[in-house]
């Protein structure tokens, strides 16, 4: 009687067991919380219309808090099976770990030129742990409405950037530049990251400084500081307290005439303004007439697969999927700004997101200068690079004074930069 | 005459369930911690380092430097609440111990009402009404003709500390102010009468009669007041985030805690640091407590009625 019963639970068990196995739950992890409905309406039911017994859940947290989040989660084994990869050393980190599974053998992988895939490489490129997904680009989005009603017309070069944001100043109907120094990473991202490439040369200024034979001194990253330093008075009132939200609404409630911009932004500013007005956009101008512009076409997201996953199988199905030309068009045209790093060209229906994805044309790309390898130490060159474009902005600190400090910093870990 | 000294079990087991609790939530993690921070990672693998931690907090300038801004933001943060939180809540328990005022019901839950909120509703709220974009201050200030004196105070590295600190003091100022309030209730008629039969009444009996006997009381206060703010770290999170700008002018240990513990945007976490900083604010902590037992409490006089 008692070893029918326990054969009969033991039974029940395999059985439950065997219905789970059929419909397989992946949880993806990521600091996309903007994305969830798209996710959710658009994503996954293409992906599961055609993978029958796969579901998807798609999981986010607010992305300042993603990376000590997914990392305390992956520390206890509760992360979910597909990880969403922050480029570079955080992703890197994990790899090395033995969080993130080395997904080389992936056949999706074939679609994605080395130059996308360097953010989740091993640094001798041996070993690839992450899809890429998508790379944001720098530049301005302008309100068109406002620059019509007052006669401008978008700038090509620094000074016609700064005679532009005095028109706006003294006409005093608009914030010439929506830009907050409180939450800092507005002040390095937006302006230091998106205005840098044209004064240090784009990759060769920034390879040049991981070599170790340029240095944070040199004229080409103090230059983007000094300009900086002169957008304080094209900010808004009490911008030292505003943060990124509030530069949001300001421009896209048409207090503003310009935004220093990530290209992610398309998406969220299409909805909220809602035709109000037109956008328009412009890359960060160049210092003289006639120089090549760079752009930061940064490799920003890509998605892994947690190597403790126990629906391994599953979760490299829906990988070659996100590798696949399918997803790149359904991602490009559902998130506008977020830019396939797919080696197959992408139709995008957006008017500004081809305006944007147009300058990869005339612009030499690079990424952001900080990401790779030298945010490595402590302290770490990201953050410092945050605190001090804010401080220059404030102007508590000259920009000379910044970028010695940033050298100093970088210097006290970093070897080449030693000598 | 053996049986009365048999062993008391009950004593053992009536103590048992809060001792194991304890034992296993607040000591084992704070062991725990002490023992993190005597690690580190050498080539990828966690060994015993002794105090080479804390000879890194102390002795590398720029650790040291974070450590001691932080250290020195966390003393200012207490001192506004002990210069103006203890003394306005002591101020508001006199003022509603008063027979002759109205309300008083009202007056005491209405005070007392932000202790009971969330530091997330307090940062955020605070954080708009001081918003120079969007907030009630510039406005209000504009009503009186005082439009001059706004600034964005959060975004200041002069103010943004003290402007924290007052926010913090408005959310508090409900505690001490019940504290006292019960020890001012708890003053029996007697004394208060013998004071007035000797023509002790008004601001003076206050000063010599009531005070020396809510002394206790304001000890205590003061050393809850030291423990928490020496452990904050949520307010300033939720206004500034965790790089407690502006220019860390707002970093207090709980930050740089955290900062250094989980890591921040590209910094990653580093634990046995982190543990350093949590074994040094626990030990600061520790002082403080002991200097207050050993020194004032012992001194403080009480009175038997």
């Amino acid at each position: 009687m008692t070893r029918s019963l326990s054969l009969a639970l033991l039974a029940s068990t395999a059985l439950g067991g065997a219905a789970a196995a059929q419909d397989v739950t992946l949880t993806i992890e990521s600091w996309r919380n903007d994305d969830l409905q798209i996710w959710q309406e658009v994503i996954i039911p293409a992906f599961e219309a055609d993978h029958p017994g796969i579901r998807i859940n798609f999981a986010p947290s607010a992305p300042a808090e993603y990376n000590a989040v997914l990392n305390s989660k992956l520390d206890a084994g509760s992360a979910g099976d597909l990880i969403t990869c922050r480029p570079f050393d955080a992703s890197l980190e994990l790899f090395n770990k033995g969080q993130l599974a080395d997904l080389s053998d992936l056949a999706a992988m074939e679609n994605f030129s080395d130059v996308a895939k360097s953010a989740w490489q091993t640094d001798d490129g041996s070993a690839t742990f992450c899809v890429p997904m998508a790379s944001v680009i720098h530049g301005f989005i302008y309100n068109r409405t406002a620059f019509e009603e007052l006669g401008l017309e978008p700038p090509a070069t620094e000074e016609e950037f700064f005679a532009l944001l005095d028109r706006i100043k003294e006409d005093g109907s608009y914030i010439p530049m929506a830009m907050g120094t409180a939450d800092q990473w507005e002040a390095a991202t937006m302006g230091y990251q998106n205005i840098g490439p044209n004064y240090w040369k784009g990759e060769e200024g920034r390879k040049a400084l991981i070599e170790g034979s340029a240095s944070l001194t040199d004229e080409g990253w103090v230059a983007p500081f000094r300009q900086l330093a002169r957008w304080k008075d094209y900010l808004g009132d009490g911008f030292e307290a505003q943060t990124y939200p509030d530069s949001q609404n300001l421009f896209t409630l048409g207090r503003a005439a310009i935004y220093p911009a990530g290209s992610w932004e398309i998406g969220v500013f299409g909805p909220q303004i809602d035709g109000a007005f037109e956008m328009g956009a412009f890359p960060p101008p160049v210092p003289a007439e006639g120089d090549t512009c760079h752009i930061s076409d940064h490799t920003d997201i890509a998605l892994g697969l947690n190597a403790a996953s126990a629906n391994a199988e599953a979760a490299r199905s829906f990988l070659e999927w996100v590798g696949s030309p399918e997803f790149a068009t359904l991602y490009a045209n559902a998130l506008p700004g977020f830019f396939s790093l797919n080696a197959t060209p992408v139709e995008m229906e957006n008017p500004l997101a081809q305006e944007f994805v147009s300058w990869r044309e005339s612009c030499e790309p690079t990424i952001r200068s900080t990401y790779q390898i030298l945010s490595r130490g402590t302290p770490n060159l990201e953050n410092e690079t945050w605190n001090a474009s804010a401080n220059v902005v404030n102007g508590t600190e000259t920009p000379e004074a910044a970028a010695e400090r940033l050298q100093e910093g970088l210097a006290s870990w970093y070897a080449p930069q030693q000598q | 005459m053996a049986r009365r000294k048999a062993f008391r079990w009950h004593i053992a087991v009536f103590l048992a369930p809060a001792v194991l609790v304890y034992t296993a939530i607040m000591i084992v993690p704070l062991i725990g911690t002490l023992n993190l921070s005597l690690f580190g990672l050498v080539e990828g693998s966690r060994v015993f380092v002794g105090l080479r931690n804390f000879a890194i907090l102390f002795g590398d300038p720029r650790w040291s430097a974070a450590f001691w801004n932080a250290l020195g933001n966390n003393a200012w943060f207490f001192l506004v609440h002990m210069l103006v939180q203890n003394p306005v809540g002591i101020l508001l328990a006199a003022l509603l111990s008063s027979p002759r005022l109205r309300m008083a019901a009202f007056y005491r839950t209405a005070i007392f009402v932000p202790t009971i909120l969330s530091f997330v509703i307090v940062g955020f709220v605070w954080k708009l009404i001081l918003s120079p974009i969007w907030g009630i201050a510039p406005n209000m200030l504009d009503a009186v003709g005082l439009r001059g004196l706004f600034a964005p105070w959060l975004g200041r590295e002069e103010y943004a500390l003290t402007t924290l600190a007052l926010i913090s003091v408005w959310q508090f100022v409900g505690i001490p102010m019940m504290l006292i309030y019960a020890a001012l209730l708890s003053i029996p008629d007697e004394v208060i009468e013998a004071a007035e039969m000797d023509g002790v009444t008004g601001w003076s009996q206050f000063w010599k009669i009531k005070l020396p006997l809510i002394l206790p009381s304001i000890g205590i206060i003061s050393v809850l007041t030291f423990v928490g703010n020496f452990n904050a770290f949520d307010l300033v999170y939720v206004s500034q985030g965790a790089l407690a700008g502006p220019n860390y002018a707002t970093d207090i240990l709980g930050t740089f805690l955290y900062r250094t513990f989980f890591g921040f945007q590209l910094q990653l976490g580093d634990p046995h640091m982190g543990a350093t900083i949590a074994t040094a604010m626990f030990g600061i902590i520790l002082v403080g407590v002991c200097i207050y037992l050993f020194a004032i409490q012992t001194r403080l006089r009480r009175y038997q009625f």
